[in-house]
């Protein structure tokens, strides 16, 4: 075991699979010699050489294009996109082409790729270096789409993203790359897609989070167990699509109150989609209405971002809302 | 002219801007180059965020932004600001918009080096590579189709070249012949990809033949060669000769940004080779030749310039951030009822459970 960031969990997952499989490949922009712009892909280039690591020329649309066209042949793709905000151009090979190969030619051509990409806010990065686009593509049948939030989940959900038979976007919290280390298993380590982990126990309330928000509900559970002695679940989804549904239900129906915190916007957003199935499956055990602890319903701002990201604080006032909830 | 500055080599140099205005040109880079220094010292004491200084690109920002009038647009890409103030944009919100407080135009939405002024026609950039070019052959399709003599520069890096924006943004201006000029700062890397590996083309004024437009290389560290350049497509798209791509090849003597560090790329001795034609050495040798400014000019230039400086910056730290409720305007022209109600709702969580804690993590590049 070694104690890693998440950043380094990341790196060290890529170099694992690309030792124990030739066909695995990153490209992306500045992903070679610089090792990106977050030191994610930091050594690749000289352990694997330009054939395995390259730096793309400057199209999102290309790294994406290329990458499926590998994928169809042979090959496991891992492009890095640098910042989600950046993902748009290629947002027609992801949503028309890569996801939906498979069920076009029949099961015939099939898109074994990654799509690595920083996301969320937290750096002081503005309105094009913090969104959380995750809704676009959890709208988009055919992806999957993977979201850790620690060392240990990043490297073992990146290996099985990589080994996945479908196209993977994996979505990695830049605002917790650096913030903590933890153990890592060494050499393959496999964390399971479509499974949820319950960071804390606890039944008199439950929060459903993902990706840089799980230390944000942890530390709201935190004082609101100091405050009032209550007992708060807190559940990391971590892959988003598609998702665990069986554990989230449980989950609601063992706690009768329920939070969901996400970064992006609220309308139409991830939570929308965990409130409906809650209402549909486990409403008859819902003691309070679902609460939702979200980004606005804005683009991203810069200098006003610590007010727009949901924090300890605007998750507490949440679980005081639905735990009083009589 | 020569690479030293001494004088303007033998041959055609017109257009030139008129030699009056020659140590204004100077002043424009000069005050680039002095804004970078100081919003890069600003940076380094954590009190603005984020730099994307045009250090060594000054003769191609400046020589080729004296080529348009004041009713010609603007759009830009990351390290054109200077543009903007040498058109007109007040220095104070310049350096408002480097902190983002309550004075930015923008409202602090943005990071700093996304510059934008209405009254010196300079439009909102986003940081998405090469989306504001064909928005410029649109703006610029707007004046040929009210009949206006005007036209647009739409700057762009070299990495800019590869987007999907740029391949449209040509594409339709030379079918449209739009009265727009694509000027492409190629300062030589976008963040750590060489040009070398950006391109397989000859050069990026090459590219222009596909498009079926005139393509120029220029020396982008001679500011007379950038503006007789650029003046020259300025004047054929003016007069309804359609577009032109002008690839100014200079260098970009910093990291991408403040928080890059390029040692990790290329190598330094690239850089020093650079550093001994820095466009502003080489425009002073001129000026000092040609008898229009000589050194105790440029000091006093630029101790006046530098005390401007000053007393912008003193003037931004005493303004504070924008308040909370500018989080939800200019989302639509009026906000719909759920954003007002999430702006009460911040309100409220603000009063019982107090303000929000400043993020901690730093741009990293």
């Amino acid at each position: 075991m070694t104690e890693l960031t998440l950043v380094q969990a990341v790196n060290d997952g890529l170099k694992t699979k690309m030792r124990e499989d030739e066909t695995v490949l990153v490209l992306g922009e500045d992903v070679g010699p610089k090792g990106g712009v977050f030191l994610a892909t930091e050594g690749l280039t000289a352990e694997f050489g330009e054939e395995r690591c390259f730096d793309t020329p400057l199209s999102e649309d290309g790294i994406i294009g290329v990458g499926i066209g590998l994928a169809l042949n042979g090959m496991k793709p891992v492009c890095e996109i640098q910042f989600q905000d950046f993902i748009f151009p290629a947002f027609d090979q992801i949503v028309s082409e890569a996801a939906k190969f498979r069920y076009r030619s029949g099961g015939m051509y099939t898109v074994p790729m990654v799509i690595r990409t920083p996301y969320g806010g937290g750096i002081r990065g503005g309105l094009y270096h913090s969104q959380s686009g995750e809704a676009y593509f959890c709208h988009t049948p055919g992806l999957k789409v993977v979201v850790p939030s620690t060392p240990a989940d990043a490297k073992g959900l990146l290996i099985s993203a990589i080994e996945d038979p479908d196209p993977v976007l994996f979505l990695e919290p830049k605002a917790l790359y650096r913030s903590f280390r933890q153990e890592v298993p060494e050499g393959i380590w496999r964390v399971p897609l479509s499974t949820v982990r319950e960071v804390r126990p606890g039944d008199d309330a439950v929060v459903f989070c993902y990706g840089a928000m799980v230390p944000v509900c942890e530390r709201a559970a935190e004082r609101i167990a100091e405050a009032r002695g209550a007992a708060v679940r807190v559940v990391d989804l971590r892959t988003l699509l598609p998702l665990d549904e069986e554990a989230v239900i449980a989950a609601a129906r063992a706690c009768g109150r329920v939070v969901v915190v996400h970064e992006a916007p609220r309308f139409c957003g991830y939570g929308a989609e965990i409130s409906a199935l809650i209402a549909e499956h486990a409403i008859d055990a819902m003691e309070a209405p679902v609460v939702r602890v979200t980004g606005f319903d804005t683009p991203f701002p810069n200098t006003l971002e610590h007010y727009y990201l949901p924090d300890a604080r605007r998750v507490v006032d949440a679980l005081e809302r639905v735990l009083d909830y009589e | 002219m020569a690479a030293d500055g001494s004088a303007l080599l033998p041959g055609r140099h017109e257009p030139l801007p008129p030699r009056a205005d020659w140590p204004g040109l100077y002043r424009a880079m000069l005050t680039t180059r002095l804004l970078d220094d100081r919003m890069l010292k600003l940076q380094r004491q954590g009190r603005v965020a984020f730099v994307g200084a045009a250090t060594g690109l000054e003769a191609a920002i400046h020589g080729s932004a004296a080529a348009f009038t004041a009713e010609d647009w603007v759009f830009s890409a990351l390290r054109e600001g200077g543009a903007a103030v040498q058109r007109g944009m007040p220095l104070e919100q310049y350096v408002a918009h480097m902190f983002g407080n309550a004075e930015d135009t923008a409202k602090g939405r943005q990071m700093p080096n996304h510059f934008q002024c209405r009254e010196v026609n300079f439009v909102s950039w986003s940081s998405v590579i090469g989306t504001q070019l064909p928005q410029a052959v649109g703006a610029a399709l707007a004046f040929a189709r009210r009949g206006e003599p005007r036209v647009v520069c739409a700057y762009s890096g070299d990495g800019a070249t590869s987007s999907n924006g740029f391949h449209s943004a040509l594409n339709f201006a030379g079918v449209l012949r739009a009265p727009v000029v694509f000027v492409v700062i190629d300062n030589g890397w976008a963040i750590s990809v060489p040009s070398s590996k950006q391109t397989a083309a000859r050069s990026y004024g090459a590219k222009a033949a596909a498009y079926g437009m005139p393509g120029t290389d220029v020396d982008g560290n001679d500011v007379l060669a950038c503006y007789r350049a650029v003046k020259e497509a300025a004047d054929r798209a003016r007069a309804g000769g359609g577009p032109s791509l002008v690839a100014l090849r200079s260098y970009r003597l910093l990291g991408h940004s403040s928080s890059d560090d390029p040692s990790r790329y290329r190598d330094e001795r690239e850089v020093e080779h650079w550093r001994r034609r820095d466009p502003l050495d080489r425009f002073a040798a001129l000026l000092e030749a040609e008898g229009l400014l000589d050194a105790a000019g440029r000091e006093a230039m630029a101790a006046e310039v530098r005390g401007r400086i000053t007393e912008a910056v003193a003037r931004a730290e005493q303004v504070g951030p924008p308040p909370l409720e500018t989080l939800v305007e200019d989302v639509y022209a009026e906000p719909p009822r759920h954003l007002r109600r999430q702006v009460i709702e911040a309100l409220r969580v603000v009063a019982e459970h107090g303000e929000a804690e400043a993020v901690a993590g730093r741009f990293p590049l």
